[in-house]
């Protein structure tokens, strides 16, 4: 009995503590990690194994120093007498990062790749037990301006081969393992270029700060985009992009004005449809890799969204789920010519047969959600209240 | 401004003053710049770095001038930061969260009926310590594992600064927040002494797993401790070991079991009344009195000390210093055993003689036995403001004192400057976030909860943050887009419009002055991309060129230039008719500056030779009538010779072409009209 009071004791304090937390088992994880977090990246799980992601990368910015940090969320061995904290992340290696980390992409289980604000991209080796990272090639400098270092914005990676693209406007591409850089597409766009994705194997897309959508085909000699697409008399930037994982010319992207926007490629020139997602920047926008009905995004006024479509049948299972979801109506230009056996849900014109279904992952917040990542059941996401939050039950 | 609370103490500023100069200095949120001047000192070798403007801020700081070698003036301006707090990594966790519990409550509604509304202040409040407890406990964590004496050492301190500040915290909660009435409040303040008086737990674990407890050392130390705190089921707990050990006394622990047992708690959720509580309690008390008048705990002394502190017996208390170790832990211990059902007014009194007491006469108190006692006292401004005396940091003070001032506890005070205590306190924490190289961006709600003067404070920081990338760019242009702050989101565009500029990225230049609606830099940009094209025949920049929109409208010389381009695109696409009428209306509608015309008429070249006739006969005039406008005008006289020759070819050619094209033209049109 004495040891029971002593218990009880200790835990009114944890109690106390949790109010803080304030979790439920569909809550986020937190963990405040005394850096303003511009990156997170779950590292890459081997696709034989069924398993769920346990280590994540996290970039941080606006720091005196800033760094590179490996965190691990799964079992840590030290299990406590509660199990609650066994899941918080821990830190399992650092790097120091000269400039802000401005993006971080996993090239494969090993590798990591990112941009700085000095201009520079970056390649980190990762120790397989994920206990040390340290650095493999630095390309110094791969933007800048005649004389100025110029900011990284973003890499992407398509194993081995490396994009990056930067506020001075250049699209250059590299292999990982080649020192020199292949291809420099020197004035690829007038104003900074935000984002860059994969769509094939030698096509990228940028998104860049006066709203446009360029699509460059490396196979192609000449420095001009193959396709300049844009909302028409609309110059708001394009701060995010992401192409649907099974079909590449489905594409979201996310503008200033916290809009997100679904686009077909091959559709031309306007959007597909159009969602008031936030009301400020967003910052990223994630297909959900292996289940790509599932859309999530998060922006500079602090949320991070779940989107959800669905199509009439199973509408009803959302529902039973009893989720707090607010249904957003759907700008529907039914496509003329669309003649896909397979017709994406996304494209789906019928907004009576298709709905979107929008949930907030976090619990009330205020500052900026500067990344996110998915994969599996897990998401990661990190702030600029200096907060990482993970959820490892997603509902996809 | 009130009288200096206390003598400042210097600081040392490492290798200033070495030369017998006064120091400079210059005030900033948070830091202060320290330099030497160029006067010399005359026979005084200490100066006190106080001056009018100094006295607003409660940063007392003396500086030494070390004598030294004469020689120039020294090249270097130092910082002095008082708060060191602010770079602390594990603090940094504490300020964050904080952060969200702050915005939080200031959502807390104003409507909200007051009585949840207590119980929400004191969740908050709640909240609060269970973040300041988090860092300590992760200072000590690190202050144990870290191989470095310093670091521990500053850990160490970290540690000791938030267990007072949790402690103050704590005792303003139960004492104002809370605002426990008799009977409650004795049961809290027990609760604040357990908390925070907790190795009695580390010994009593200690006795309990040794092999013999009865027989350890520390066990009647463990046992009155218990009985110091209240906590009497503990306190048999361990009495019992001693109990079965001593069968021929049995009897004797068997009453003391009873006494504790049956000794009356208050509970104020239970129907009992006060006065019934006391009249249950005075019967116990009566019967302790007893035990010890008839000797029954005679044999055993330490029996006896126990019955005469359940008595209150201030000497036997008193006897008991070490194992109280402060006097608040004997304040409350003697109200546990002889005023249970203490009121909030009668505090003070048993407050201040508990103090003196335990201090002894002339022992003199320290600050926080002050800010203690002033909080028992219900002096709650002289809380605030000796801590924010004794304390190095802001955010204790701002966040307490906000939170009293959402309890409605603090609006009888006035300040002689600025707004009020809690807009004056959350400004000073505020501006000290804002010199932090990270911590800026939590700065801006702490300014948009100071109605009066937050938002000057907040334009005059933001402009100030240094602007790497354009992605912080258009963070901080967010934050003031969402406060309307125009005349900030000019000045940050500009910045980034001429960075731009200087690295000759006209693009992104003339995006950046076209959000901030900069129409004068605007022009400029313009210009320099139509120099760009004279020099080079080509335009830069098509992708952003041929997508203006309505930003073309922003000033002339953007519109010009955006429906030049126009023009070319549309000669590009062989649409000449189009193009030609687009040409012509920019001179006619005077938006081609004049010094232009004479390269817009050369363009008309290529138009008026066409086979086919594109100009009209009126078209033609026009163009006409502005070559000879053009002519006219006024020659610069700096022109060479060859320049001029090289003008006077062209406006010939001009007129042989639009002489060619008219004469086309009235052709052409007769023709159809017949």
């Amino acid at each position: 009995m004495w040891r029971e009071t002593l218990l009880h004791e200790k835990q009114t304090e944890l109690n106390n503590r949790s109010t803080r937390a304030h979790r439920d088992s569909m809550d986020p994880i937190a963990k405040y990690i005394s850096q303003k977090i511009s990156k997170t990246r779950w590292r890459p799980i081997s696709a034989a194994l069924l398993q769920q992601p346990e280590v994540f990368a996290a970039g941080s910015w606006d720091n005196e120093n800033n760094r590179v940090s490996i965190w691990s969320v799964g079992d840590h061995g030290a299990s406590n007498t509660d199990g609650e904290f066994d899941e918080e992340p821990q830190l399992l290696c650092d790097s120091l990062h000269d400039g802000d980390v401005m993006d971080l992409q996993f090239l494969d289980q090993e590798r990591l790749v990112s941009a700085s604000s000095s201009g520079a991209v970056t390649i980190f080796k990762l120790q397989p037990d994920c206990q040390a990272l340290s650095l493999a090639h630095v390309w110094d400098r791969a933007h800048g301006y005649s004389c100025d270092p110029a900011p990284c914005t973003a890499v992407v990676c398509r194993s081995p081969e490396l994009v990056s693209v930067g506020e001075d406007g250049r699209v250059v591409l590299y292999k990982a393992d080649q020192t020199e850089v292949v291809r420099v597409i020197e004035h690829a766009d007038s104003s900074t270029i935000h984002a860059v994705t994969f769509l094939r194997t030698t096509e990228v897309l940028t998104v860049n700060s006066i709203g446009q959508l360029k699509m460059w085909d490396f196979r192609q000699q000449s420095d001009s985009p193959a396709q300049i697409l844009s909302l028409t008399g609309d110059r708001v930037p394009l701060h995010c992009v992401d192409k649907h994982p099974n079909q590449q010319h489905i594409v979201a992207t996310g503008g200033q004005d916290g809009m997100l926007c679904i686009w077909d490629v091959r559709q031309g020139n306007t959007p597909f449809s159009l969602i008031e997602a936030h009301s400020a920047e967003m910052w990223e926008v994630h297909f959900h890799p292996s289940n790509p009905n599932h859309l999530f995004t998060c922006s500079e006024d602090g949320s991070l969204l779940h989107w959800e479509t669905t199509s009439g049948s199973d509408m009803s299972t959302l529902l039973q789920r009893g989720w707090n979801s607010r249904v957003v109506s759907h700008s529907a230009v039914p496509l003329p010519g669309e003649d896909d056996s397979v017709v994406s849900a996304w494209l789906a014109g019928d907004s009576s047969r298709n709905r979107l279904e929008a949930t907030h992952m976090l619990p009330s917040q205020t500052l900026s959600v500067n990344s996110l990542d998915v994969l599996e059941q897990c998401l990661v996401c990190g702030t600029d209240g200096e907060a990482v939050y993970v959820h490892r039950q997603l509902p996809v | 401004m009130e009288e200096v609370d206390e003598e400042p103490s210097p600081t040392l500023i490492p290798s200033a003053g070495f030369h017998q100069r006064h120091l400079g200095f210059e005030w900033g949120p948070g830091d202060l710049l320290v330099y030497e001047t160029n006067y010399r000192l005359q026979g005084i070798d200490l100066l006190e770095g106080n001056t009018e403007e100094g006295r607003g801020h409660e940063a007392h700081l003396v500086l030494c001038l070390c004598s030294g070698p004469r020689s120039a003036g020294s090249p270097f301006v130092h910082i002095v930061r008082r708060d060191e707090d602010i770079c602390s990594p594990i603090l940094r966790k504490l300020f964050n969260e904080s952060h969200l519990i702050f915005v939080g409550l200031q959502k807390i509604r104003e409507d909200v009926p007051s009585k949840n509304k207590k119980s929400q202040f004191v969740s908050v409040s709640k909240n609060y310590r269970s973040v300041i407890r988090a860092c300590m406990e992760e200072l000590q964590q690190n202050a144990v594992s870290t191989q470095d004496g310093s670091l521990a050492s500053q850990y160490g301190d970290q540690v000791s600064i938030l267990l007072a500040i949790e402690l103050i915290w704590n005792l303003c909660e139960v004492l104002f927040i809370d605002a426990a009435p008799a009977g409650s409040l004795l049961l809290q303040l027990l609760d604040w002494v357990r908390l925070h008086k907790s190795d009695v737990d580390t010994r009593a674990r200690e006795v309990l797993q040794s092999e013999n407890p009865a027989l350890h050392r520390s066990y009647w130390d463990v046992v009155i401790s218990l009985v110091l705190q209240g906590r009497m089921d503990e306190a048999r707990q361990v009495l019992s070991k001693q109990a079965s050990l001593r069968p021929e006394s049995s009897s004797v622990f068997k009453r003391m079991d009873v006494l504790l047992q049956s000794m009356p708690i208050f509970n104020p959720t239970g129907a009992q009344t006060l006065t019934e509580f006391d009249v249950r309690w005075r019967q116990w008390h009566e019967e302790c009195d007893r035990c010890l008048q008839d000797n029954t705990f005679a044999g055993n002394r330490h029996l006896e000390t126990l019955v005469k502190v359940l008595l209150g017996d201030e000497d036997t208390l008193l006897e008991q210093k070490e194992l109280l170790g402060t006097w608040y832990h004997f304040l409350v211990t003697r109200l546990l055993f002889t005023q249970p059902t203490i009121k909030p007014p009668d505090l003070h009194y048993y407050a201040q003689s508990s103090m003196n007491m335990f201090l002894g006469p002339r022992a003199s108190p320290e600050p926080l036995d002050i800010i203690l006692l002033s909080a028992f006292e219900f002096d709650l401004h002289q809380v605030i403001k000796d801590c924010s005396i004794a304390l190095n940091n802001w955010w204790f003070v701002a966040h307490l004192t906000d939170l009293l001032d959402h309890c409605k506890l603090l609006q009888s005070h006035n300040l002689h400057f600025g707004s009020n205590l809690r807009e004056f306190l959350v400004l000073e924490y505020a501006s000290g976030l804002f010199t932090h190289h990270s911590l800026w961006q939590l700065a801006v709600d702490y300014f948009d909860h100071c109605p009066e003067f937050g938002r000057v404070y907040l334009e005059l920081q933001i402009e100030r943050v240094p602007l790497d990338t354009e992605r912080k760019a258009v963070k901080v242009l967010r934050i003031c887009e969402d406060r309307q702050m125009s005349e900030q989101v000019r000045s940050i565009c500009k910045i980034m419009a001429k960075r731009a500029l200087r690295n000759n990225r006209l693009g992104s230049a003339l995006s950046w002055s076209i959000r901030a609606k900069d129409a004068a830099f605007a022009t400029l940009i313009s210009e320099r991309f139509l120099q760009d094209y004279c020099n080079r025949g080509s335009f830069t920049d098509l992708d952003l060129l041929d997508n203006l929109g309505p930003a073309m409208l922003l000033s002339d010389r953007l519109t010009f230039l955006g429906k030049y381009r126009e023009f070319h695109r549309l000669y590009g696409e062989n649409r000449f008719s189009e193009a030609a009428r687009l040409l012509l209306s920019l001179m006619t509608a005077r938006i081609a500056p004049r010094g232009l015309w004479m390269t817009l008429l050369t363009d008309a070249l290529p138009l008026l030779e066409q086979k086919e006739v594109i100009f009209s006969v009126d078209q033609t005039y026009e163009l006409m009538s502005c070559l000879e406008e053009l002519n006219s005008g006024t020659k610069a006289s700096n022109t060479t010779d060859q320049d001029e020759d090289i003008e006077s070819t062209k406006t010939e050619l001009l007129r042989l072409a639009l002489a060619r094209n008219l004469a086309m033209a009235i052709v052409k049109e007769g023709t159809i009209e017949t």
